[in-house]
């Protein structure tokens, strides 16, 4: 596994930029994971969750009439499939039964459009432990529904009326109130992002979509994809289907991070494309900032990829070059979106569909008959208020 | 005028140092200037002037509410420079950063263009020792201090080693929590205190969400600097206009120079 330094470093990104406070927990959560990761108990019980709760693994589907359009085949690992209509349900499985081994009775959250909180509210639920969320209080409006489901499985959502009120300051909010309950509470974070062991740890909970597909695929196909695609915000579904395929040379890693409005126009949250190093959340890694270091607010179309900053794993695998990272702006996006519903009956993420749009692009620059692995890592319903707004606007509809 | 210099006479003087903090371009450029000045005037030892950021993870409520209006205002970076020229001189200043600012202005540019202005160091809220090397060989070569932080979950290895790398004085966050904060129980802080000492000769200042000077001067029994951030940044926020913030202000540091000198 290409795991950090000692230290929690991936070449010049990730490290842990943090209060001196949160040290012996990052330390304590280090040591946990790393012994959970080494105990069979541990690991049969996540596994047995996994599939009894989560309903994994999710299927790998060949996406026919898709594929006819595209010229390429396009294989798409369903993780919209699993409970909570995520990827994230991993992740946050992982970390309830981390926060119950470490012997602590309460998780906090930070989310964005709310899917994250609600999968930690599953999990809260599911254990029986204490749950907030904190939330941008712009969001809390938008994301009514969202914030009733995590309402409904217990959990207290706390609106953030702090700083540009989004998921930056949810996090900010989150790590506030983690320094001062670190006794009993796990943060329990979102996404690869965060300080050491938080990029490492997630990636780890979210890898089994990649394990998962990577078995798949030869089994259907006896052989390797030509290419892995998935979005990338914070970039943990990215991250969990990447990582099978890091040590496979002839498998191509694509990110697709939100072009929002399109690059060119500076409202987009395509962190790494625009290329600047800095200090985020407790991490060095890209960063969109100003001349003098002040965060910038991104800009998408969706929630989940709008997000300042991006996991420091990913910034090494652009700097080394292993991976490749490309902005999708909001409307090629949602094209994709649109198409994948008409040729296939499946009404994705809004987030995914930056994945497959990048995929579809990607194909008329591949040889016909490549073979394109999408992680469509979440599923529309929660989507829909903004579709119907967006081909309002654009169709007059 | 490093720190030393400031705890060489209170320690002659057998009390407690005062240490100030007000973000930089708050209330405005000119009248944190000011402001500075009035603390002084009145008693402050040492001013940790803070650098507005967007995202200050450390910080409660009300030094958030005082960056995001600095920010607001359209400060930069380069004007805590300016602010430090304008009152260094008469006690050390020092500037109170999130990392991210100072690697995007450049590690060694930032130490080499705050020493001309007359700066005496950093205190670092997010940077630990074990990520510093860039800022250790800058604060070398600038001969400048550097703060970091220890808190009560700190092990005593970890107390070791921060001591260690830190110049100046040693910040104890004497709440596990954000500042402005108030201590659950007082016996965290002289616990701290205690357990510093143990590995270091460097003056220990102590953050604890201190209003008064009876606070202060409680403090004062056991740590060598009282720090005090979010009842100074009160004064203003909580006041109709700038010149009563002022005059709030004198009132304040008199009270807390009192304190320590009890």
């Amino acid at each position: 596994m290409p795991n950090p330094d000692a230290a929690g470093h991936w070449g010049e990104f990730g490290g842990r930029f943090v209060p001196e406070a949160l040290i012996a927990a990052l330390d304590e959560l280090e040591a946990a994971h790393a012994a959970a990761l080494a105990d069979p108990g541990f690991l049969a019980e996540l596994d047995r969750l996994g599939r009894e709760y989560g309903n994994l693994p999710s299927p790998l589907y060949f996406a026919e009439r898709l594929s006819e359009e595209a010229g390429v085949e396009v294989w798409l690992k369903r993780e919209d499939l699993n409970h909570t209509g995520a990827h994230k349900i991993r992740n946050v499985l992982g970390q309830a039964l981390l926060t119950r081994r470490m012997g602590k009775s309460r998780i906090i959250a930070e989310t964005g459009a709310g899917q994250h909180g609600v999968a930690s509210a599953t999990a809260a639920a599911y254990f029986g432990l204490e749950c907030t969320v904190y939330m941008g209080e712009e969001d809390t409006r938008r994301q009514a529904l969202n914030v009733a489901r995590m309402r409904l499985l217990g959990a207290e959502v706390v609106p953030v009326t702090t700083g540009s009120r989004t998921l930056k300051d949810a996090m900010n909010e989150a790590l506030r109130e983690w320094v001062a309950t670190v006794d009993d509470t796990h943060y329990l974070i979102g996404s690869v992002g965060g300080p050491h062991p938080f990029p490492m740890l997630v990636r780890d909970y979210c890898r089994g979509i990649g394990d998962e597909a990577r078995a798949q695929f030869l089994d259907r196909t006896g052989a390797l994809p030509d290419v892995v695609a998935a979005c990338v915000g914070g970039g943990s579904n990215a991250m969990g289907i990447f990582t099978a395929f890091l040590d496979d040379p002839s498998v191509k890693l694509y990110g697709f991070e939100a072009g929002g409005d399109g690059y060119d126009t500076g409202r987009h949250a395509a962190t790494i494309t625009a290329g600047q190093i800095g200090v985020l959340h407790g991490a060095r890694t890209f960063v969109l900032q100003n001349e003098d270091g002040q965060t910038i607010e991104s800009h998408s179309i969706s929630a989940g990829l709008d997000y300042p900053g991006v996991g420091p794993e990913h910034a090494h695998l652009a700097a080394s070059g292993r991976a490749a990272y490309e902005p999708v702006d909001d409307a090629e996006a949602m094209a994709a979106l649109e198409k994948l519903a008409r040729t296939e009956g499946i009404i994705c993420a809004i987030e995914s569909a930056h994945g497959l749009a990048g995929a579809l692009r990607l194909a008329k620059s591949l040889e016909p008959g490549a073979r394109v692995l999408v992680n469509l890592s979440g599923r529309g319903d929660k989507d829909m208020g903004n579709v119907v707004e967006y081909y309002g606007f654009e169709k007059g509809e | 005028m490093r720190a030393a210099a400031a705890f060489a006479k209170t320690k002659a003087e057998g009390r407690a140092a005062l240490v100030g903090y007000l973000p930089a371009g708050f209330p405005t450029l000119a009248d944190s200037i000011k402001a500075v000045d009035i603390m002084i005037d009145h008693g402050a030892d040492i001013i940790e002037l803070g650098l507005p950021y967007s995202d200050p993870v450390m910080d409660g409520p009300a030094i958030q509410r005082a960056a995001d209006q600095a920010l607001a205002a359209g400060f930069r970076t380069k004007q805590v420079f300016e602010v430090t020229e304008a009152v260094s001189g008469r006690v050390p200043i020092l500037v109170m950063t999130y990392w991210n600012l100072v690697e995007r202005y450049g590690v060694d540019r930032f130490a080499r263009d705050f020493k001309a202005a007359g700066g005496a160091g950093l205190i670092t809220p997010d940077l630990i020792p074990d990520e510093a090397g860039e800022w250790i060989d800058a604060s070398d070569a600038h001969d400048l201090d550097r703060v970091f932080l220890v808190a009560p979950s700190s092990t005593e290895e970890r107390i070791a080693s921060t001591t260690a790398a830190c110049r100046g004085f040693v910040y104890a966050q004497s709440v596990m929590g954000v500042t402005g904060a108030r201590a659950a129980t007082s016996a965290v802080a002289p616990e701290l205190v205690r357990r510093t000492r143990a590995h270091t000769d460097l003056p220990i200042g102590v953050g604890l969400g201190v209003r008064s000077g009876d606070q202060a001067a409680e403090i004062a029994s056991y740590g060598d600097a009282v720090i005090v951030g979010s009842a100074i940044v009160n004064c203003y926020l909580d006041s109709e206009d700038v010149p009563s913030g002022h005059q709030r202000l004198a009132e304040l540091t008199a009270d807390l120079a009192e304190g320590v000198r009890r």
